[in-house]
Order: C-alpha cells, then structure tokens, then sequence
C-alpha cells in the first residue's frame, strides 16, 4: 500500500484527544534494542546492515501488535515519502538519509513505530496523545516482550540491553513528552525553567529533536539516563516534572492575561491577522503563528474555531506535505505562496479573536476548553 | 604493568608527556589518576576517558610544556575488529560484544553519563529466568553447606534433591 494512502489523515490525527493536551501535545516512549551476532547499524559495513535487516523486519512484522502495518525499507522509499515521515515524527532527519538495510515498521494510527537499523538494530516507540506516558510504556514494553521470543537480544545481566552509544545503555529507554510552552516563551519564564529541568538530569529539545530550535513554542522534554534506574521509575520521574511544568504554563498563560492582556492580545491578534490575510508565508512563520492561534484558542478568543483546526493546519502546511498534495517539483518561494492561499481558505470562516479582557477588565473570563 | 606513583597498583591510565625534546611515558593506576586529576570528569571528553589519556591538564607535573599525545593500546574488539580509536571518531561502539572488550575503559565512562553501573530494570524473561535460577542455586548451596556443618542430614538429602531439580547436571558438594 501507498504510504500516504496508510497514514492518518491529517483531520483524523488533529481530532485524536488525551489528558492535558492543551499543553501536552503528546506522550512517547522509545526502547532502544540490538541483536546478538551482528555488529550496530554505524559500524557494520552494508552487507552485514542487509543480512540483519533480514532478521530483523519479518520478526516485527510477525507480532501482533504490528497485524495491520506499514513496512518499508528506506532505499524503497522515496525521498518525499521519507520527509513525509519525518514530518509525521515517525522517523528521524538521519533516518531518512538512510538506505538499503534500514528500514521502518508502523503500525495502524501510527501508535508504534519500529525503525530498524537507526542507530541502533531496532529503536521502537509508542506514541499517544496528550499526557499518557504510562499508557505509552505499557504499549511498547509490550510490542517489546513480543519481540524478545523472536529475536535474540544483546542483554547482559550487569549492564542490561547493550546499545551502540553507551548513553543508551541499560534500559535503552527515552521517555518524553512533547510540550506547547507559549505562556512560558512570552512571559519570558522558559529560561528558568529549561535551567531547572537541565538539573533534574532531563533534556529539553526542540521540534524535531537534538539540537534543535524551539519552533513553534514546542519543546521536547526526555530523560538522559538509561542505566542505574528502572523504566518505571523514569517514567514517574518525568510524570511528576511534566505535572510542575504544566503548572507553570497555566500560570504563565493566568499572569499573562492578568499583568499583560495587551501583549498577549496583540500576539494573537497579529498571528490571526498575518495567517487568514497573507498572500506568501513561510513554513516556519506559520509555525510560530499557529502556536499563538492554539494559545489563543485555549484561552477562549477564538470560539468558533476548533483546536483540531489549528494542529492540522500545522501538520498540512509543512514542506513535505504541501509538495505532497500539489507537487513534488515545487520550490520554497512556490510553497509559499500555496501555503498562504490554503491558510486564507481554512481560516475565512474564522471570526476575529475576541479579546474579551479589553475594555471590560471586571468580567474577565474563565478560560475556554 | 605497574603504577610509576605508588609502584603497587596496575596502571590502567597511561599518557606521554613530551618535556622540552624528549618523550615521556606515563602509566598511572585508577587512584593515583585521580590524585592528579587526570579522571576529573567534565575537563576530559568521554572518548578521552575511554582512551585513558590525559589532556594538557596535566601540565603542572614537569613544569614544562605537557602535550598529550594519544597513547593508545591497540585494543580491539576480537569480535568486531572496532578500535579506541574508532570510539574516540564518533562516540559510538562497534557491537554488542564491545562492551566486554572496553569494559575497564567504559567503567568511568558510563558513571559520568548515568545513575548507576549497573542496570536495573526490565530484563528479557529467558535471561531473567537463568539469574535468577543461578541465583537460587546459589542460595541452596550456601544452605547445604551449613546443614552438613551441622549435621542435619535429612535437611541436606532435601537440599540437595532440591539443586537436582534445577540444575541436573551439575555437581553439588556431597554429603557424608
Ligand atoms: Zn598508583
Ligand atoms: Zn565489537
């Protein structure tokens, strides 16, 4: 089957709900694994990446959890495709570089996703939406243990699962959760708190992950430390430090509307302004300007616009996906324009936001969900 | 080969110093690396602690100019054909079985990066089965011993079927 034709629809996968996604945009638990025999996928030269590719997709394949998938290798994929998934988070910016011998299994609604010979012989992760971190373990420690009866994984009873880059090593786990901050980023409080999540041992990305900026007021929350502390425990450690975090977003969001309306009504005036009146807008602006049209949506000045709206808008006018819909040959400056006009149509029936703290400072109104 | 500070530990750290034109050799063990600073995490890259070389650090020891040149023990992993060197390029191991080749170097490395050496958690349910059975044998060997010690032999003949049962073939001290 077509990959495009696989996937969710953008309106579909916008619509999907889960607990505190207002500011949990979702939840994702990676385990990194590697088979015995076989040296990593970095130092193993392409013969031997092909023969454990082998091995290693009819096994995924094979488990129940993967009954109704998609499974490709790379070099049967072609480029746009491959940003496709990039763009979906299915698959890293290196993976998508990569060719024969690599792969990726995913399975319907793009729950769980296998990338085979990543950096490492297998990298699998659950992904759901909103805050549900134990719900996501629970899926890929499950796919996981599927998988162990197949294959014979590198473990060693001192150092637990043996991964390529010893950062990986033991439990071979990477939970994280994707945030919308923009309460935060314009209350200029990000700083801080990035400081204080640094010190509890988490990392703090952007987007799309290492070394990236935090477009779109996104941020990618994760644990450094795989070895010396139990998936279960790292699991109730990010828990907790998401729960304080989203603390500090709805009062960043509070003191804003209290201390600064102002400010924020005019972020959210102007984004909604440039996004349903521009006529050329680049993939990264619009970035920006959908994120303070969602916050402005949380917080109640655009009633008639629904927040699927806005995440599909984020998902459809990506690169990829533009060039998908309409053309493969389009160039940047052609995109631009495309994007603009389909930002117009999808937002003409959108009312102007409502600032309702303006002018009536005594009814200030509870936040719409 | 012997620590040139305390002359009584295996030097497991070696670096060459070059004073004024000639070269110098140094082979320190864990501690006295750590007495120089040599292992202070942070002021060396991870493929340098792997590499069990010191920096221009260590400067201090002739007060001349100390340049460190890589002084690297031809390890390899037997099974891949993976180098110190190759971990120094670009921070990653060759395969699985690396671990054991560079397990010495990784020590340090791996308590700089996590929380603990040792791994706690999930396990795979065979591997899981075979620790925890070895352990278990473990535990009704010491028990034997002791009821032969004492001379309770009825507990020692129960004992001793018990380890039959899990580990068939192999040989357990016998009772008198
Ligand atoms: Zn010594
Ligand atoms: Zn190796």
């Amino acid at each position: 089957m077509e990959l495009i034709n696989f996937l969710s629809k953008p309106s579909d996968f916008s619509r999907r709900t889960g607990p505190n996604d207002k500011i949990v945009l979702s939840s994702r638990v990676r385990l990194a694994r590697n088979i015995r025999g076989f040296a990593f996928p970095g130092f193993a030269k392409k013969a031997e990446r092909v023969r454990a590719f082998e091995v290693l997709r009819p096994a995924i394949e094979a488990t129940a959890a993967m009954a109704d998938r998609f499974a490709g290798s790379m070099d049967t994929l072609d480029a746009l495709d491959k940003q496709i998934l990039v763009e979906r988070h299915l698959i890293s910016r290196e993976h998508a570089a990569k060719g024969p011998g690599s792969g990726i299994v995913f399975n319907h609604q793009e729950i769980l996703c296998v990338m085979i010979n990543e950096e490492d012989h297998l990298r699998m992760q659950a992904i759901y939406p909103g805050l549900q971190l134990k719900k996501a373990f629970a899926a890929i420690d499950a796919l996981d243990s599927d998988l162990e009866s197949r294959l014979d994984y590198a473990v060693s009873k001192d150092l637990g699962y043996l991964t390529a880059c010893p950062t990986n090593l033991g439990t071979g786990i990477r939970v994280s959760a994707m945030l919308h901050l923009p309460g935060l980023v314009l209350a200029e409080q990000i700083n801080p708190i990035i400081q204080s999540v640094n010190k509890l041992g988490l990392a703090v990305r952007g987007l799309y992950g290492e070394g990236t900026e935090a477009l779109g007021n996104i941020f990618q929350v994760s644990n450094q430390m795989t070895l010396g502390e139990s998936e279960t425990d790292i699991v109730a450690r990010l828990d907790k430090v998401l729960a304080q975090i989203i603390e500090h977003e709805e009062n960043g969001r509070q003191s804003l509307l209290e201390k600064k309306p102002k400010v924020l009504f005019n972020h959210i005036g102007r984004a909604y302004g440039v996004l349903s009146n521009a006529y050329s807008i680049s993939s990264k602006e619009t970035m920006n300007l959908l994120s303070l049209l969602r916050l402005g949506h949380d917080l109640g000045f655009l009633p008639g616009v629904e927040r699927a709206l806005v995440d599909e808008l984020s998902i459809v006018t990506q690169p990829a996906h533009l060039r998908k819909k309409f053309s493969d040959e389009l160039q940047p400056e052609e995109r631009d324009l495309l994007r603009a006009d389909m930002l117009r149509e999808r937002l003409a029936g959108v009312p102007r936001p409502q600032c309702k703290a303006l002018g009536d400072d005594a009814s200030l109104d509870k936040p719409q969900e | 080969m012997q620590c040139m500070v305390c002359k009584q530990n295996t030097a497991k750290v070696h670096f060459t110093q070059i004073v004024g034109d000639k070269m110098q050799r140094v082979d320190l063990c864990e501690e006295c690396a750590k007495a120089k600073g040599v292992n202070d995490a942070g002021s060396f890259s991870f493929a340098d602690l792997l590499l069990g070389i010191s920096g221009e650090k260590d400067s201090a020891a002739a007060g001349a100019t100390a340049v460190a040149a890589a002084e690297v023990d031809e390890l390899k992993c037997p099974t891949c054909g993976f180098t110190q060197a190759d971990f120094k390029k670009n921070g990653r191991l060759g395969c699985p079985e690396c671990y054991n080749t560079f397990a010495d170097g990784l020590e340090g490395l791996l308590k700089t990066m996590h929380k603990g050496t040792r791994h706690v958690g999930k396990m795979p349910m065979a591997l899981k089965a075979k620790t925890d059975s070895s352990e278990r044998l473990k535990s009704l060997q010491k028990r034997l011993e002791k009821a032969v010690q004492q001379e309770d032999f009825e507990l020692a003949a129960n004992l001793r079927d018990e380890i039959r049962q899990i580990a068939p073939r192999s040989s357990t001290p016998a009772a008198p």
